[in-house]
């Protein structure tokens, strides 16, 4: 097995009286495609939400390619190269493309963060050359996210995380309001970040798309992991069983 | 089609059209309106009125609501006043006069953003906080207005306007360009279009809300100390019902109260066609209790413009995008 990318050790995490994570560890290796599986209220969330600096656990550790990881805020976690596609659309329906792509992270002329002029044209080029990587044809970076349909907004996200390269790529149901030609244009991307070696974190209550996109299936249930398998060794109706 | 695209991407320009067929409109409706002497008089307190629209603007564009502003615009000139009569200078009468002004703010950005309180209804109750507290310090009593100060810097006239014009317009540029091309900005606008994903993409929200809030109220009191200052007294009452005033001239403007729209053009443009409606009532001396009713006409038909353009363009969607 190649180098571990993410370790979490003894994870636990009340919302007051709720113990929405019971202890949990987890290693997942450099490369690997992880489907996260379970049912409402499981735990998959909360697990994404720590990840993401956007809650911070009650107890335990993370060790991010074997040193300790404190995750604070949303950019710590950007800091170590871990980009989260929501299974909302993370982006300002009024805005222009290149600056959703840039929000909170924009290219400055001059200046130091929170107080730096924007090089706008640096933006809307980047921008599309990053929409382009993921093979998304959009006209212009100028339009508005809110012209777009909502597969070519995930494919903004995913374009966004693959341009901060992203190391580690959570997708929290990011098929979650899309037809059924845009999910596969969705399960295409997370195909393709494989291939580039990104490690990805998979969400889906979809089990058929999490057995056709990944390598290896954990399994949720109140909190704690209850199955760990490599995709190869089980298929649907056992991932049924599993989380029922 | 090209005109459809200069309202996507401007949410001001209905505002600026209105503009134009009003003043086209005013000038044949009386033969005075588009003189110098009658600019000279509408123009004079636009700066005070343009100042609180636009710092109600940018508060609005954050996601938020400040109804306090017209008790500030009384509270912190009156902290002023009493701070010059007391001996302090000028000028450290203003800053003090301000950072009354910012810690209002800072307070309402506190209740709105620690307490999970609605920013119109902890902005209502400043309203009434700050109002009363603009009494009890004056003693009940306007407090006189000391009259050999050299205030040309500010109020002075330069021909047909006051210097003030050139404070509202160095502010609102450098507002303007500060929202338009500058990171913060952009995170206003983000904040107020979309707070959850401004979260988790990092910006730091309460931060941006806490700078709104407190800009808000700081333009709230220096405007009203221009109008201290132009009319050389102070009274406690003064500002009561600006509040709405600025929240109409922001709404002309293009402002959505749903936050992430707006421009600072558009809030000075939405005090000008207030200014303007008032002016033509009084030159074609039609019943002045008719202001209001044309105020309240033109926020309806402002936003009903600025909705059926947002439509428009959001039909166009998809088709102008897919470039396969």
């Amino acid at each position: 097995m190649s180098e571990l990318h993410l370790s979490v050790r003894g994870l636990h995490k009340w919302y007051g009286a709720v113990h929405a994570l019971r202890g949990l560890d987890l290693d997942i290796p450099k490369g690997q495609v992880v489907g996260l599986i379970g049912d409402n209220g499981a735990g998959k969330s909360t697990f994404i939400k720590i990840l993401s600096g956007v809650h911070k656990q009650s107890e335990g550790q993370i060790f991010f390619e074997g040193k300790e990881a404190h995750i604070r805020k949303p950019r710590d976690a950007m800091d170590l190269g871990i980009e989260t596609i929501y299974q909302y659309t993370a982006m300002v329906p009024e805005m222009s493309i290149a600056r959703n792509v840039f929000i909170g992270r924009e290219k400055r002329k001059w200046g130091i963060r929170g107080f730096g002029l924007l090089d706008q044209k640096a933006m809307a080029k980047e921008a599309m050359e990053a929409i382009a990587d993921v093979g998304l044809h959009l006209r212009s970076a100028d339009n508005p996210i809110k012209e777009l349909s909502g597969g070519q907004r995930q494919g903004v996200a995913i374009a966004r995380a693959m341009h901060f390269r992203s190391r580690m790529l959570i997708l929290d149901e990011p098929t979650n309001h899309l037809s059924v030609k845009e999910t596969n244009k969705v399960l295409d991307y997370v195909r393709q970040m494989r291939e580039q070696g990104v490690t990805v974190i998979f969400i889906s209550h979809n089990l058929h798309h999490v057995h056709e996109v990944t390598d290896r299936i954990v399994a949720f249930s109140r909190g704690e992991k209850v199955a760990d398998l490599m995709t190869p060794d089980t298929d649907v109706t056992q991932m049924i069983d599993i989380i029922t | 089609m090209r005109f459809k695209k200069i309202f996507r991407i401007k949410p001001d320009s209905s505002a600026l059209l209105m503009l134009i067929a009003m003043m086209f409109a005013f000038s044949l409706m009386s033969p005075f309106f588009l003189t110098f002497g009658n600019f000279q008089i509408v123009l004079q307190p636009i700066p005070e009125i343009a100042l609180v629209a636009i710092g109600v603007t940018i508060l609005m564009i954050s996601g938020e609501f400040d109804l306090s502003v017209g008790s500030v615009f009384a509270l912190s000139p009156m902290v002023m006043v009493l701070l010059m009569s007391s001996g302090v200078p000028l000028p450290i009468s203003m800053i003090g006069g301000l950072a009354v002004a910012a810690l209002v703010g800072f307070v309402n950005a506190a209740i709105t953003i620690r307490l999970g309180i609605p920013s119109f209804i902890a902005t209502l109750g400043m309203l009434f906080m700050a109002r009363s507290l603009t009494i009890v310090i004056s003693g009940g009593f306007p407090p006189p207005f000391p009259r050999d100060l050299d205030l040309w810097w500010i109020v002075g006239k330069v021909d047909l306007l006051r210097v003030s014009i050139f404070w509202l317009l160095g502010i609102g540029i450098i507002l303007g360009v500060w929202l338009r091309k500058f990171d913060f900005g952009s995170w206003i606008f983000a904040t107020g279009g979309n707070q959850e994903a401004a979260r988790d993409m990092g910006i730091n929200v309460k931060l941006v809300k806490t700078t709104t809030f407190m800009l808000c109220s700081v333009l709230a009191g220096l405007a009203g100390m221009i109008q201290v200052f132009r009319i050389k007294a102070i009274v406690p009452s003064m500002g009561t019902g600006y509040e709405l005033t600025a929240i109409a001239a922001a709404v002309i403007g293009g402002a959505a109260l749903s936050g992430g729209i707006g421009s600072v053009v558009g809030a000075v443009i939405g005090a000008l066609l207030i200014a303007f409606i008032e002016n033509i009532i009084i030159l074609t001396r039609v019943d002045a209790n008719w202001f209001r009713f044309a105020v309240g006409a033109m926020i309806v038909i402002a936003v009903t413009i600025n909705k059926m353009a947002r439509d428009a363009s959001n039909r166009s969607k998809f088709k102008d995008n897919e470039d396969e």
